[in-house]
This record gives structure tokens, sequence and C-alpha cells, in this order.
């Protein structure tokens, strides 16, 4: 337990912080991952060859490729792809990219690939009757999609998303390859200074089953608000 | 874009690719094995042994799979007793260790999916089985395994795919896999772009052999023929 002590005996206060920091890129990568499904989900759906061209090929990559491979590739591209689009706007000093910012994104596209799944398969077991009435009543597509499809699609997504959700927490232990300090980053450090991996390591796991446990209560609650009166 | 390098790197990449499916093959074998086991175990009405079945599965669905290879790599090496015994040689090896990491995650996820295809087996078909005098040992083996095969087949098709992702994590304890040497050569070359593109052709297209693969299997043992 001594090693566990806050302050500067023991891990438990660098641990806590680690332990924000997942949840911290967790979350933004949820939401970039969100950003990009919106974006994405359209494209899948659409009647166009190519915009569906466009849906399927993020999907089929992202999800067939392994995800610490994808984390490299924005690890040790990120910050060239950035300098090279800096040099024409005629910038040619190093930029260096923030490791929570390249990790959020990495992770963020990765997870978008999964919440674009879920939103597909939502949207297409909605009744058709429901965007046909939508279309007889003359709402315009726009309040169509906010008003009407997505409160019944979120209601469908959301068993399916926590899934997402849960994926995309235990992915952010990958990002610790690029030394951002979340739990296992941290559990790395104190493993190595202390010669105690076995008891670190297995507080890294206690720390994530806790984050899956309280995330599980809270989706269970969302799901009972969302099927509300069904 | 250097093409020069994409064709200098793809044997390499291709080499390492025979790491990862070894590493897949016997991890998915095992695997299979520990998830029917603990699958039968589930359904077990001793609720101790319930209770183990579950809190197995539940420890290696709820954790990062990098958590588990590092304590099994990293951690069990600390506990004295077990360097004095024969595991020790076994363990001392990362290529083990990524295995029994990859064993037991893929068998938390396989018991989930077989026990849920065993559930919903309809009760007429063991009934039927029973009044044709069938003895328990032979409904089980002949009626409800081949049946839960099948209904699990697009489940465990995508824990194939997904523990073929996860054997990257093998080149996180010095492992040289196919993920391992791509971020070998994309450390020493800083091409980022090209070796991705290589490497993750690599994997899509195994990806695609799987897929395709658990199709065929389905379309052969489907129900409606």
């Amino acid at each position: 337990m001594e090693l566990l002590a806050f302050g500067k005996t023991g891990w438990g206060d660098e641990l806590f912080y680690a332990t924000l920091m997942t949840i911290a890129v967790s979350v933004t990568a949820m939401f970039i991952g969100f950003f990009f499904a919106l974006i994405f989900t359209p494209l899948k759906l659409s009647k166009f060859k190519f915009l569906n061209f466009i849906g399927n090929f993020y999907t089929t990559v992202i999800r067939g490729v392994p995800e610490l491979l994808v984390i490299y590739l924005f690890f040790f591209g990120g910050s060239g792809a950035i300098m090279y689009v800096a040099s024409i706007f005629g910038y040619f000093e190093y930029i260096e990219i923030n490791a929570f910012i390249t990790g959020s994104v990495a992770i963020g596209i990765i997870s978008g690939a999964y919440s674009t799944e879920v939103f597909r398969g939502a949207i297409q077991s909605i009744d058709k009757g429901q965007f046909e009435a939508a279309k007889v009543l003359g709402i315009n597509k726009f309040t169509q999609f906010y008003k009407i499809i997505l409160p019944q699609m979120l209601r469908l997504a959301i068993p399916n998303l926590s899934n997402v959700w849960q994926i995309t927490l235990k992915d952010t232990s990958l990002i610790s390859v690029t030394g951002l300090v979340e739990i296992m980053r941290q559990s790395y450090i104190a493993a190595g200074s202390t010669r105690d991996p076995l008891f670190f390591y297995s507080f890294a796991a206690i720390l994530y089953l806790m984050l899956t446990y309280i995330s599980m209560k809270i989706i269970n609650r969302l799901e009972i608000k969302y099927n509300r009166g069904y | 874009m250097d093409f020069e390098l994409m064709f200098t790197s793809f044997p390499k990449l291709l080499g390492a690719t025979l790491v990862t499916i070894k590493l897949l093959s016997a991890s998915l074998f095992f695997g299979l094995i520990i998830g029917l086991l603990f699958a039968i175990l589930r359904l077990n009405k001793n609720i101790f042994v319930n209770k183990f079945a579950y809190g197995y599965s539940y420890l290696f669905r709820g954790t990062p799979l990098l958590v588990q290879i590092f304590i099994i790599y990293f951690g069990l090496g600390q506990i004295e007793y077990l360097r004095s015994t024969f595991l020790w040689v076994i363990l001392k090896e990362p290529y083990w260790c990524a295995i029994i990491a990859f064993t037991l995650n893929t068998g938390a996820y396989t018991s989930e999916i077989l026990r849920s295809a065993f559930q919903t087996i309809k009760p007429g078909i063991i009934e039927a089985g029973k009044s044709l005098g069938i003895p328990n040992k032979i409904i089980f083996y002949k009626i409800q395994i081949p049946i839960a095969i099948r209904q699990s087949l697009p489940a465990y098709g995508n824990e194939i795919i997904l523990m073929m992702k996860g054997t990257s994590l093998a080149s996180t304890v010095t492992l040289m896999d196919l993920t391992g040497v791509a971020k070998y050569i994309i450390s020493t070359t800083f091409k980022p772009i090209e070796v991705f593109i290589v490497a993750g052709g690599i994997y899509l297209f195994m990806t695609f052999i799987i897929h395709n693969f658990i199709k065929y299997l389905e379309k052969k043992y489907s129900f409606s023929q």
C-alpha cells in the first residue's frame, strides 16, 4: 500500500492523474469519432456509388488494420503531415504536435469507424414510413434528420455505442507507446523505477476494470432513459 | 511517395507476417478449447462454477490486452517461486507469453460467443432428442455443439479478425511480428505512410481472406439448404 501513497513517497497521485488522462483521451476520442461518424454515415447510405465507396473504404481499412499500426502512422507521420501543409503556406520551422492530440485523433478515427457502422445499422432499422411521413409533411431534410431520425436512432444505437465506448476506452492503453502519460504509461514508469511490475500492472488492470464497470452503470441508466415509452 | 522503399520493405514485412500468422493460429486454437470449456462452465447450475467462469470472462474482457500481456511478460517473472519451476522455461520467452495472453483473451470472448449460442438453441430441439431416447451426452455432442457452432460463426469471424489485430501487440514485448517490423522500418526511414500502406495492405488482405472463409463456412452449414 505504501507504493500507492499520495505525495512524493508513492505513486497514488500520479496514477490518479493518469486515470483522469485516460478518461479525457477516451471522451475526446469518442467525440472525434462521432464527428467522423456523422460525416461518413451519410456517405455509406448515399445513393452515389463514389460516395459509397469512400464511406466503405474508411470503415473497411480502419476496422481491418491493427490499432497499433494506425497509432504509429499518426505518431511518426502526424507532425510530418502538418509540417508539409505548413510549408505550402511558407512556414518551415519544426512543428511538434502534442501527444494528447495525436493520440485522441488516432483513437478517434478508429472509434469513428465503429460508430459509423453502429449509426448505419440504427438508421437502416428505422421504419421507412418515418422518412415518408416526414417527406409528406414537407419537413426539410435537415429537420427530418435531427428531429425525427436522430432521436429514434439513438435509442437503437445506445447498446452498440456502449460497446464502441468500451473498445475506445481499452484502445487508449495503446497510445502509451507515444509517451502520453495515461494509466498504462504511468504504470510502466512506476514499474520501472520500483522494479515491481506485477503490482503496478495488476493495479492498472483494476483501474481499467473500474472504469469499464462505472461506464456500464451509467450507460444502463441512459438506456432506461431512452427506452421510456417502449 | 517512395515506391522503392515500398518494394524493398515488402519481402521483409511478408516474412514478419509469418510470425503474425503463427501467433494468431496458436492462440485461436488454444483459445477455442478454453472458450468452449468456460462456455460449458457458464451453463453449469452450480453458482460457484458459474461465477468463476463469469469472473474470468469479465476480467479479460474488461481490461486492455496490453495490460494482460504486460502482466504475464513483465509481472510473472517477478515471482521467485515461478522462476524455479519448469514453467519458467515457457514464461521467459516473449513468444510464449504473447501466446498465453492472446489465448486467455480470445478464450474469454469465445466463451461469451459460445454461451449465447448455446442459450439460443430452441429447447424443442433438445426435447425432440430426448423423446427419441438419445442419451444426454450424445445430444450435447451431436446436436447442441453443431448448432451452437453454426449460430456463433458470424460472431466468431469477428473475433478472429479482432484477434488478428490483437497480435500486433506482440511487438510491444520485443517480438518482430508484422507491426513490429513495420515500426522498425518506419523509425529507421521516417517514411510512415509508405510502410503503413504496405503493412496495412497485408493486414487487409488477411482480413479479406478470413471474412470470405467465414462466409463460405456460414453458407456451407446454413440450415436452409
